[in-house]
């Protein structure tokens, strides 16, 4: 322990869900997340694992069901378009309420978009993404080291809620190296998992189903649900404030885009500009908290994505009107410099005064 | 004293189906229930129940189970047979959803020699969303959404699953089978217990696939219904094995 390693952001991935006790992984390639299946093909027999290279991304995420059903630790990642093709596979895996861990390297849309960083599947990720009412809970990492964490912790919170986790990364976490150690958790306890199929020996048989004709008995399977997310909501919210003590703007941002925004931040410091970030690291749940009680402080919230504006949605939702919020955002593989936020910033100060 | 010459498998639930007089799911139900029984597996068997009239199998047979979305049976299949070797899984797909929307699932599965059995009911049309054409509907046959008959022109051809997968060196045992007579369901059963066995030795994918009557989807009487399969059906899917392990050591 306490070894640091220089790896990219995807094989941090990999070794984190191992780390997890993650032994099953089920994907398909498409770029630029391509190294967490390379990497896993060859560390889960290591490990007494097994990988298996899908004939698509909707038979991997189906295959993520049945291992997940049968009470298994399992892992998949894909980038935004195949993200799109697991989303039915999610919607059931949703409903039957079974916990597994699905990375996002996420690349500009829509349709094959590009294959450069992208935010622009924010909305999928924390409003559902595909059919019915369901949300799952999604980790939006800002260096390698914190998708490491996040991918760790990702596995105990799947299986405390029995929901799907995302992880809301970018091409840039995904390919970019850093340092990164991988930190002993300490096992926290967690519900047994006594709705697995394993064979039906001395107890009665396990069914994993999402199909309720009876629209009484499927609106309480939805109420039970939303009761899930109002947990999460509840204790599991995560949020970076970063010198928002004096600050009088304030930035939001997530994810690459946050890191970029703290050298911007600097930068306008030593300018004497008193610039301060809110960064959620939950997307779902957000911060709605953090920012209605930041937006009684400040009067201007800079809103930074790599999308044209689907974050900025929840941020609104926070602050209710208490501050103006404004937004910059490039997209198509393109990323908002520290520079271009330095000039939105200061076109704020301007209006103030 | 009476001595009992007929009972239900004990893998089975005591209760009524909900399926239409003259289907064939209920025998193929029975056929699945009896096998289980016969191998004493009933603990460590997995089922994956299909999209489609059979969706509700779990109500009847009593074993572990997973409800798969359309066509993905064999996918989920995979990924629960990949954690537990041990574990006996099979799935139970119509032809909706193993020969159309599902034939991705399918081929990979049989290709990868997932050590799963297959049971595929074919009945040439959707039976649950009321009688539209399958993929295995025959020539000149009406549905619902083929009223004129299906015409090659119009609607391509029946697709033949088992010829085609038999073509997969990654599948160790497919065969046709049909249960409109009795003669026909103890063949049936027999390929049925066959493919079992193939993934009880741990050789690899297996598959049965049963001619079946839908006399409610073909608008035609149960005791027509039966008829319709021995003279349109099997015509244009012929009954038999199409591939058998390689090294024969098979119970009879």
């Amino acid at each position: 322990m306490g070894e640091k390693v220089l790896i990219t952001g995807n094989e941090a991935i990999g070794e984190a869900a191992v780390r997890a006790g993650c032994r099953f992984f089920f994907g398909y390639p498409i770029t630029p997340q391509n190294k967490i299946p390379e990497y896993l093909s060859y560390r889960l027999p290591q490990v007494g694992g097994c990988f298996v290279q899908a004939e698509s991304e909707i038979a991997a995420i189906y295959m993520v069901f049945g291992a997940a059903g049968a009470g298994a630790r399992v892992l998949t990642s894909s980038s935004s378009p195949g993200i799109s093709l697991k989303q039915e596979g999610i919607s059931y895996i949703s409903a039957a309420e079974l916990p597994c861990v699905i990375v996002n390297v996420m690349r500009g849309g829509p349709g094959l978009g590009g294959i450069l960083p992208s935010q622009s599947d924010y909305f999928q990720a924390t409003k559902g993404g595909g059919h019915g009412d369901y949300h799952m809970l999604a980790l939006a990492p800002s260096t390698v080291q914190e998708a490491a964490n996040l991918v760790m912790d990702a596995f105990d919170l799947a299986d405390k809620y029995c929901n799907p986790v995302i992880i809301l990364a970018d091409g840039y976490i995904g390919q970019m190296m850093e340092p990164v150690e991988f930190k002993e958790k300490p096992p926290i306890e967690l519900p047994t998992k006594d709705w697995a199929v394993t064979g039906a020996k001395n107890r009665p048989r396990n069914l994993i189903k999402s199909l309720y004709l009876d629209p009484e008995e499927l609106e309480q399977h939805n109420l039970k649900l939303h009761r899930k997310y109002v947990e999460m909501a509840k204790n599991e919210v995560r949020v970076e404030a970063y010198l928002t003590d004096d600050a009088e703007i304030l930035i939001a941002a997530y994810g690459t885009v946050a890191r970029i925004a703290k050298t911007a931040i600097k930068i306008l410091r030593e300018k004497g500009i008193k610039v301060g970030m809110v960064r959620p690291i939950t997307v779902f749940p957000f911060p709605y908290e953090t920012f209605a009680e930041i937006s009684e402080k400040v009067d201007d919230i800079l809103v930074v994505e790599m999308s044209l504006g689907q974050m900025i949605e929840d941020v609104k939702l926070g602050v209710c009107g208490r501050a103006k919020v404004h937004f910059y955002g490039r997209v198509g593989g393109m990323v908002p410099t520290y520079d271009e936020i330095v000039r939105e910033i200061e076109k704020i100060k301007r209006s103030q005064v | 004293m009476m001595k009992v010459v007929f009972e239900r498998p004990k893998s089975m639930f005591p209760v009524p189906t909900h399926y239409c007089p003259g289907c064939g799911h209920g025998i193929v139900h029975r056929l699945l229930a009896e096998v289980i029984d016969e191998f004493g597996i009933r603990e460590r068997v997995i089922g994956v129940a299909p999209v489609g009239c059979s969706v509700f199998l779990y109500n009847y047979i009593n074993c572990d189970m997973y409800e798969a979305a359309h066509g993905r049976a064999p996918a989920i299949a995979t990924g629960c047979k990949r954690v537990y070797p041990d574990l006996m899984l099979f799935t139970y797909q119509g032809d909706g959803d193993l020969a159309s929307i599902g034939t991705a699932e399918i081929i990979h599965a049989a290709n990868r020699g997932e050590n799963i059995t297959v049971l595929f009911l074919n009945n040439a049309i959707y039976g649950m969303t009321g009688g539209q054409m399958a993929p295995t509907t025959i020539l000149g046959q009406r549905t619902t959404t083929c009223p004129l008959g299906r015409s090659p022109k119009r609607e391509g051809y029946p697709i033949r699953i088992a010829e085609m997968l038999a073509t997969l060196e990654g599948a160790t045992y497919i065969a046709r089978v049909a249960v409109h007579n009795p003669r026909a369901i103890i063949a049936a059963k027999k390929a049925l217990k066959k493919a079992f066995e193939v993934q009880i030795n741990g050789l690899g994918f297996s598959l049965v696939e049963f001619l079946s009557p839908c006399p409610t989807g073909w608008g035609i009487s149960p005791a027509e219904a039966t008829k319709w399969v021995e003279e349109n059906m099997i015509p244009t899917f012929p009954v038999g094995e199409f591939k058998v392990p390689k090294s024969e050591k098979l119970v009879k």
